[in-house]
């Protein structure tokens, strides 16, 4: 007596599970997601890999084992006509023992390298590494180098094959810094600062996002962190030591950046944003973000366009951020992305 | 026998544990606020010690610059913790006079309990005014806010044992609270009782230690 | 002052009907059947705003909502889900059923029993009227300090939420006592706490877990409150506060909150599977003591939901440990679920299935909950889609199923009629395939870098195939729910010709009419075994006679009353006056009307 749609679902079940089984092994390859954490690219990342994948390596075991007995169950002892009348058993102290004693073994062979990890990834690294201080705000990321005298937002510089340590607090709410492809989490309180660390076993550059909720912008409040040869950061932290340009002196320059140094004064970008290597203002430091890959905390590629657009009406993109819209003309838009794309 | 155990059951006092339903009532609702309690004392001891600066319990502080005893005033507040120490006494003396039907002992010994707690309650807005013309006010600092809150929250609870154990009274002075509805004096007496050990865990966390 | 339960006043053959009967009801039955109805609308509500979330998610960049629409969509679905919709589901059951399953006519505090159903009525309501002002709650279901703050939350969202879950908090605490009353004081002669029916079991330990639980989040909802309306400095760091003092506050009584979520329906399942089994629930007393200890050890492990902020190693691996130990007792009642239909003879009737569906889901809610168990490894899972599964698997996959389950089971017993079993066949494997499409993805979301709680996501991430499956899947889980309704629907309209006992039961509630009458049981049964039906029909032969409706003279009920009514629109109006700060004269008139309330209520011939 059962249902015409009933069956016809049952009928195509297996089929429609193939299916949706294929879609998400396709869509499971670790590679096209850059954020993932499944491709490990440094030591702590990596203890933390080996723990998870100890932990599936258990948890398959026992989903194989458990709901394989529970489809056995399911199909040996289903009612078919003539069937006695199952035993009455009320249960099974030995069973009850085993099945307590066995589960607490495999549990123990998770519990100890978990708690060996837990040890090693809270040793704090030694005086060869390289410090940061990262600093949460509503919704961007600041990082300052006591060791060089430098302070940006928005992007993380790290060179591979050194150990950083990041010593993290916020301003305002908490959020939380994560790097998926180099260590885990922490969160950020106010007044304390956690500390996280790594060394990176490859360059590049990796999105990252904050990864708790800290309001309206909590979904785009990102970051990038790019790992370069330590001769490379060694160069941009040099390079990025430098003051900024002064094109006003400049003859040789184009008069549209003139104008947009001119026009970022005036129009009071210079009350929330610093150009200068070591300053923190309220706002994003903005000191080299011509070269820089992302603006707009990790969420719009640092193209012309996208500078443009963020300068013009920061709210269209990210309704509720600090940065209020100004109400600039067109051309003192392009002026101003002119000079902040020289200040490189 | 079968008979005999239906009507027991159906007989409106019937309980497995021989308890009163609202006897056993009262005393899981005490274990719940046991919970509530722990937490505002937990809160308390959390933010112990750290206030840099603001009204201290134990110790002098500066209030514009000038030098300020410590907030806590221990004598008065021995004297009222005594009064609600003996109160639950007295509560006592009172139930055993309503399970006996002796009617002066009942009615007075239960003035004396409510007269103690509303000597207790008004020594605490008394503190409390106090407190606030010394300069500490609700928010001045995490001192201050525990305190308020933890106690205040203390003494809500005494005033509406004090509101219960009054209306117990109105009905007692009316002739309604012969021995078999002692039960209704009880239940007042044991949440007294819990109000009562509640302080006794205050007065040394908040008053006495350092 | 009011007696006991049992009252002066005669049973009355026939029921009343009409709504004033409904406002003043104090039967446990009726109440039962209000909480359903009601968490039914709240459940569908929170249903709604996932769809809206599915959809928002569905395009990379998308603006169908805003983001603090978004924010509001899935703080209220959090909030709707858990404490309107799964509590007060469970509370259906404990309502309709423990008296019944006791042998008792209804529980220990009728009155106080109608008065936690209008507060939890009208806390709800008030919770969700935020959304008339365009200020739901937007700060997560769990409200971290110091976003909770009004420098960071300005407005009466998060008024609302304070105050809302207060409300539902004397609604839940008021039923705990009740229940915890009824179960050890009002079991039927003869009846040992070791041969209550295993849904009474679960229910009792939930109703513990309540007890101690729910004080902890009052505490930390009046601070919270406090902080906005008057200025202190509980969880603003500027005057010494710590925001991880709220976390603490929070997950003590949010750890145990997730096994108050899940207790009952364990006990559902424990009642179903060996029912469609034919064999009693294999290891009785293991499902006791297990039950038990988890429910001891959970107020252990809070801090897992803390291990990213940087507790320190010893705290980290203390909760590790101690959330891997919970880890035993939960797998120890898995395996005495299969054990139980282990040599049985399976129907395949929808509750059934649901029971099943929960038993599989449940299993793989559990291996992912270990998975996190970890600190290294729930680093990177932590706050990412990879959690949203887990919890998914438990709660829906786990306790709704369950609950659905209970439905199909003892519909006829509460409305005498059956649900069409083709169409909850239909129903089973429409929910089983959108379930698994829209939560299955979210592990590989997870660990692939999707966070929890944003309201979109880039291009370059990739997530967008994987997003777009779930909000199929979430779709077709909404069918599942349509076919559902409108299963109800269809067998409404049918008279009320339910047998007393449809399954086979083993449980008291089997051996009285569908649906019973207002004094339950015509005489009390004395009771000496578990399995108390099944035993009785084994005494007799094999099989006991349809039981007949009888006047119930000489059966003293519970008069209706207005009053918990009363008191409930005083607590809601006096908590409420905190909405956007203090308004004392709001206050004062909600403290009067509770007042008025509980003296009538007191004083009341009842």
């Amino acid at each position: 007596m059962s249902h015409p749609t009933g069956r016809r679902l049952a009928h195509w079940a297996p089929a429609l599970t193939l299916a949706a089984l294929v879609l998400l092994v396709a869509a499971c390859s670790p590679d096209q997601y850059p954020q993932t954490t499944l491709r490990p690219r440094a030591d702590y990342a990596r203890d933390a890999d080996a723990i998870f994948r100890l932990t599936l390596g258990w948890a398959t075991v026992v989903f194989v084992l458990v709901e394989g007995a529970l489809l056995f169950a399911l199909y040996r002892f289903r009612n078919r006509p003539g069937a006695a009348d199952p035993v009455q058993s009320h249960g099974n102290t030995t069973l009850e023992i085993v099945w307590t004693i066995i589960p607490a073994f495999i549990l123990a062979m998770i519990a100890v390298p978990t708690v060996r990890t837990i040890f090693k990834t809270a040793t704090k690294p030694g005086p060869e590494a390289l410090q940061v201080e990262v600093i949460g705000h509503q919704w961007w990321w600041e990082f300052r180098y006591p060791q060089l005298g430098i302070t940006t937002a928005g992007e993380l510089m790290v060179p591979s094959g050194r150990t950083v340590n990041l010593e993290m607090t916020t301003v305002d709410v908490l959020h939380s810094f994560w790097l998926p492809q180099f260590a885990g989490k922490r969160d950020v309180f106010p007044n304390r600062y956690n500390n996280l660390w790594f060394k990176a076993e490859v360059e590049g550059n990796f999105p990252a996002q904050c990864v708790e909720f800290c309001g309206i912008q909590h979904g785009r409040m990102a970051y990038r962190i790019v790992s370069m040869k330590p001769e490379a950061f060694d160069a941009w932290a040099a390079n990025f030591n430098q003051p900024p340009r002064d094109f006003s002196a400049d003859s040789a320059a184009n008069p549209l950046v003139k104008q947009g140094q001119a026009l970022f004064q005036a129009k009071g970008c210079v009350g929330c944003h610093s150009l200068y290597p070591a300053l923190p203002l309220i706002g994003p430091n903005l000191h080299h973000v011509g070269s820089r890959s992302h603006i707009a905390a990790g969420t719009l590629e640092n193209t012309d366009e996208n500078l443009a657009k963020w300068i013009q009406n920061p709210q269209a993109w990210k309704e509720g951020v600090l940065m209020p819209n100004l109400g600039l003309k067109d051309d003192e838009v392009h002026a101003l992305v002119a000079y902040l794309r020289a200040n490189q | 026998m079968a008979d005999t155990a239906h009507a027991h059951a159906d007989d409106h006092h019937y309980t497995a544990t021989g308890i009163d339903n609202r006897k056993l009532a009262i005393w899981t609702f005490i274990g719940s606020e046991c919970m509530f309690f722990a937490s505002l004392i937990g809160t308390y001891l959390v933010y112990k010690g750290r206030d840099v600066s603001g009204p201290m319990p134990h110790s002098t502080w500066l209030l514009k610059g000038v030098e300020q005893e410590q907030m806590l005033e221990i004598p008065l507040v021995t004297f009222g913790t005594a009064l609600l120490l003996f109160s639950s006494f007295f509560v006592v003396l009172a139930l055993n006079g309503a399970q006996r039907g002796n009617r002066k002992q009942l009615l007075g010994w239960l003035c004396a309990t409510i007269f103690c707690g509303m000597f207790f309650v008004g020594m605490q807005v008394f503190e409390f005014t106090h407190f606030a013309h010394r300069g500490m006010g609700y928010t001045t600092n995490l001192f201050s806010s525990t305190f308020y809150t933890l106690t205040g929250f203390h003494g809500t609870h005494v005033t509406i044992g004090l509101i219960w154990l009054l209306s117990v009274l109105a009905v007692a002075l009316r002739g309604k609270l012969p021995p078999e509805k002692s039960l209704n004096l009880e239940m007042a007496a044991l949440y007294w009782h819990f109000v009562d050990v509640v302080w006794i865990v205050i007065f040394p966390v908040v008053y006495l230690i350092r | 002052m009011a007696t006991t339960a049992i009252e002066q006043t005669p049973a009355h053959s026939v029921e009343a009907t009409g709504l004033w009967s409904w406002i003043t009801t104090v039967d446990h039955k009726r109440i039962g059947i209000l909480y359903g109805a009601t968490a039914f609308l709240f459940f569908l509500l929170g249903g709604i705003e996932a769809l809206v979330i599915r959809l928002q998610l569905a395009q990379p960049n998308s603006t169908l909502v805003s983001p603090d629409t978004y924010n509001q969509l899935f703080t209220m679905h959090g909030t709707t889900m858990i404490f309107l919709g799964v509590m007060p589901l469970s509370a259906m059951y404990f309502n309709f059923l423990i008296p019944l399953q006791l042998g008792a006519r209804d529980v220990a505090f009728p009155r106080l029993n109608a008065f936690s159903y209008w507060v939890f009525l009208l806390g709800g309501l008030l919770i969700n009227v935020s959304w008339l002002f365009g200020a739901a709650p937007n700060g997560g279901w769990f409200g971290y300090a110091n976003l909770t703050t009004k420098q960071f939350s300005p407005g009466m969202n998060i008024d609302f939420w304070t105050v809302g879950l207060q409300i539902l908090g004397v609604a839940s605490l008021a039923a705990a006592v009740n229940f915890f009353v009824t179960t050890v004081n009002l079991r039927a002669p003869g009846m040992k706490m070791m041969q209550m029916p295993m849904f009474v079991w679960m229910s009792f330990i939930t109703q513990i877990l309540l007890l101690l639980s729910f004080p902890i989040i009052t505490v930390a909802l009046v601070l919270l409150m406090i902080d906005r309306t008057f200025g202190t400095h509980f969880f603003v760091p500027s005057g010494g506060g710590d925001p991880i003092l709220w976390q603490h506050l929070f997950w003590l009584f949010g750890h145990p909150e997730v096994y108050i979520l899940i207790l009952p329906s364990f006990g559902i399942v424990s009642e179903i599977l060996p029912v469609f089994s034919r064999k009693p629930l294999f290891g009785y007393a293991a499902m006791v003591f297990s039950g038990v200890f988890i429910a001891f050890v959970g107020f252990g492990v809070w801090a897992h939901h803390m291990f990213a902020t940087g507790m320190g190693p010893f705290a980290d691996a203390f909760f590790s440990l101690a959330t891997m130990i919970i880890a035993i007792p939960t797998g120890v009642k898995i395996f005495n679920w299969i054990g139980t239909m282990w040599g049985g003879r399976i129907e395949f009737k929808t509750a059934m299935l649901f029971a099943i569906g929960f038993l599989g889901m449940f299993i793989m809610g559990g291996l992912s909950g270990v998975m996190h168990a970890s600190p290294p490894a729930d680093l990177q899972q932590t706050d990412t889609y990879f959690i949203v599964a887990h919890f998914h698997y438990v709660l829906f996959g786990g306790a709704i199923f369950a609950l659905t389950g209970g439905a199909y089971y003892w519909w006829p017993k509460m409305f005498g009629r059956m649900l069409d079993e083709s169409l909850g066949k239909v129903h089973f494997w429409l929910m089983m395939i959108g379930f698994n499409l829209t939560f299955f993805p979210m592990h590989i979301l997870g660990l692939n870098g999707m966070p929890r709680r944003v309201y979109t996501y880039s291009e370059e991430s990739n997530f967008k195939l994987l997003n777009q499956l779930e909000t199929l899947g979430s779709l077709i889980l909404a069918v599942s729910f349509l076919v559902f309704m409108y299963n109800i629907w269809k067998t409404w309209r049918i008279k009320a010709t339910a047998p007393a006992d449809p399954w086979n039961g083993a449980t008291l509630e089997w051996s009285i009419p569908s649906p019973p009458q207002v004094f339950n049981f015509p005489a009390l049964p004395q009771v000496s075994t578990r399995d108390a039906l099944w035993e009785m029909k084994r005494a007799a032969g094999g099989s006991v006679p349809e039981p007949q409706r009888v006047s119930g003279k000489g059966i003293h009920m519970p008069n209706p009353s207005f009053y918990p009514l009363v008191a409930a629109i005083g607590v809601t109006v006096t908590l409420g006056g905190f909405i956007g700060g203090s308004h004392l004269p709001v206050h004062i008139a909600g403290v009067a009307i509770l007042l008025f309330g509980v003296y009538s209520w007191a004083f009341e011939p009842a």
